[in-house]
């Protein structure tokens, strides 16, 4: 339960208690608010009392008449927005002249209530008005997170960028200053990894730049026919020589013909990190099974995995950008973190879902639900 | 006492800068003990007791660091500590130990940038352990 403050200017003591009367007993609810909004009453005779008390303490909204015995409404209204106060204002007045409407629209009055007032035109007022301030404070909330992330995105990604240069640097110094001994055949472990940290950050850029795709890149003259089917065979075919590695077989199993209408690029995306997933959290002679089936309005694409499982715990932030599961499990396994949260990107632009199932050591299901029906992507 | 009598617990989830400072370490003369993790750090130190430790600020959490400094120092509180890290540099975060206010919350003796060239390094440890 919220409470907005209300403050009330009026000369007339009966209009005052009135709306005390009636905003106490009030309570405003919306189904997409998080909590009911009720209400809390000052009253104040004239303008320079009103201000007074704004001065001592914010008030959300305030009901002001304009023909008061000192300073006028206006006035009022003028001061508070000079002062940049987060207010809303209706005026409470017994005949709006054109130009008083125009001069209190100007300055910042947002509502008219006609006096006298019944209850019923008091409540609809307060009620458009609760709206208002609820919706502006959660547009500015939201801008504030938006940027938050924005900023953790970027400190978090200059920290994966320069980590593996930090690592290069300081196996080459210790060539340079010949650390390790005279011979080449000393550094051997310095040069292997250095070779490990550049295709470590070769595949970070190249996640990036699907990255930066999926977020700028929309062109609707790039939707056509995909069929499934095809693009699970590119994929793996693509996946295959790591597989052959990892000593996984990848088998795909086609139970229904599915075509949709997408980006091909972006179900390449979806399909090469799904699939290179299941090989490369994998254990030796494991399998990785890709099934395409539909409903009446799915695609249901289905990757299993005979792997290393993920936690209950680990679960839950893995769409999420730069979260690596960290554990003795993944420790040689390289990757850059971003790969789920492209697919989950990339599978909520087509309005699907996606779904994990995990059992650690015994393997991971990815499922994922693309409707049919062609969609705006958004 | 002897560099070679000396352990230095080293804590870093990268393995290259894990390699690299032990090898520097080595190098100069010291024993070390290394490991990947804040949980295995934590292990460590519950059995045994280094000469000195070097800890990285993130590992599995972004302040496993100094949540070690302050096990450690709670459990041996004469073993000194270097919080070893790239955060300026890498977040344009910064934060020092030179405070008192500072040295109240981070508590380790010693706050070093990443990327520190061996015999600085050398140099630091020597300081420390009032060799």
């Amino acid at each position: 339960m919220a409470v907005l403050k209300v403050l009330v200017i009026d000369d007339e003591p009966g209009i005052r208690s009135g709306v005390s009367r009636i905003l106490n007993n009030f309570h405003v609810t919306y189904p997409f608010m998080d909590e009911d909004y009720t209400f809390e009453v000052t009253e104040a005779g004239t303008g320079e009392e009103g201000i007074a008390i704004l001065e001592r303490e914010m008030h959300d909204i305030l009901l002001l008449d304009n023909k008061l015995p000192g300073i006028q409404g206006v006035d009022v209204l003028e001061y508070i927005r000079k002062r940049n106060y987060d207010i809303v204002v209706a005026m409470i007045t017994s005949y709006a002249s054109l130009d008083v409407a125009i001069r209190a629209t100007r300055d910042g009055a947002i509502d008219f209530i006609p006096k006298p007032f019944t209850p019923q035109e008091l409540k609809s007022s307060i009620e458009n008005i609760t709206k208002q301030q609820y919706l502006k404070r959660i547009t500015h909330k939201m801008k504030q997170e938006g940027k938050k992330i924005r900023y953790q995105f970027l400190s978090v990604l200059s920290h994966e960028l320069k980590a593996p240069l930090n690592a290069l640097e300081g196996y080459l110094r210790m060539m340079q200053e010949k650390q390790a001994g005279d011979r080449i055949e000393d550094y051997a472990t310095p040069i292997e990894r250095s070779l490990q940290r550049i295709q470590g950050m070769r595949s970070l850029i190249m996640d990036l730049l699907d990255f930066t795709k999926i977020r700028l890149e929309r062109k609707e003259e790039k939707i056509q026919e995909v069929n499934m089917a095809e693009v699970a065979s590119e994929a793996i075919v693509t996946v295959q020589p790591y597989a052959i590695q990892m000593d996984v077989s990848i088998n795909l199993d086609v139970r229904s013909d599915v075509v949709i209408m997408a980006d091909p690029d972006d179900m390449e995306i979806v399909f090469n990190n799904l699939i290179s997933n299941a090989v490369k959290y994998n254990k030796v002679g494991g399998k990785a099974e890709i099934t395409i089936d539909s409903s009446e309005t799915e695609a249901i694409l289905i990757f299993s995995d005979t792997g290393i499982g993920i936690t209950k715990s680990d679960t839950e932030n893995l769409f999420t950008e730069f979260v690596r599961i960290k554990n003795e499990k993944t420790r040689n396994i390289s990757g850059s973190g971003l790969g789920l949260s492209i697919v989950k990107k990339v599978v909520e632009l087509y309005h699907g879902t996606i779904n994990v199932e995990s059992t650690p050591d015994v393997g991971t299901v990815f499922t994922i639900r693309l409707p049919k029906k062609r969609l705006n992507i958004t | 006492m002897k560099k070679s009598d000396i352990t230095i617990l080293v804590a870093d989830d990268d393995p290259d800068y894990l390699f690299q400072t032990v090898f520097s370490l080595e190098k100069a003369g010291y024993k070390t003990m290394a490991v990947e993790s804040q949980a295995e750090a934590e292990a460590v130190i519950a059995k045994y007791k280094p000469n000195l430790a070097i800890f990285d600020l993130m590992m599995e959490n972004d302040d496993s660091g100094f949540i070690l400094c302050y096990k450690i120092k709670r459990r041996y509180p004469d073993v000194p500590v270097i919080l070893a890290t790239a955060v300026s540099h890498e977040t344009g975060m910064s934060f020092s130990i030179d405070s008192e206010q500072e040295k109240d919350w981070i508590r380790a003796d010693r706050y070093l940038e990443k990327g520190i060239r061996p015999e600085q390094l050398d140099q630091e440890v020597m300081k420390l352990l009032k060799l």
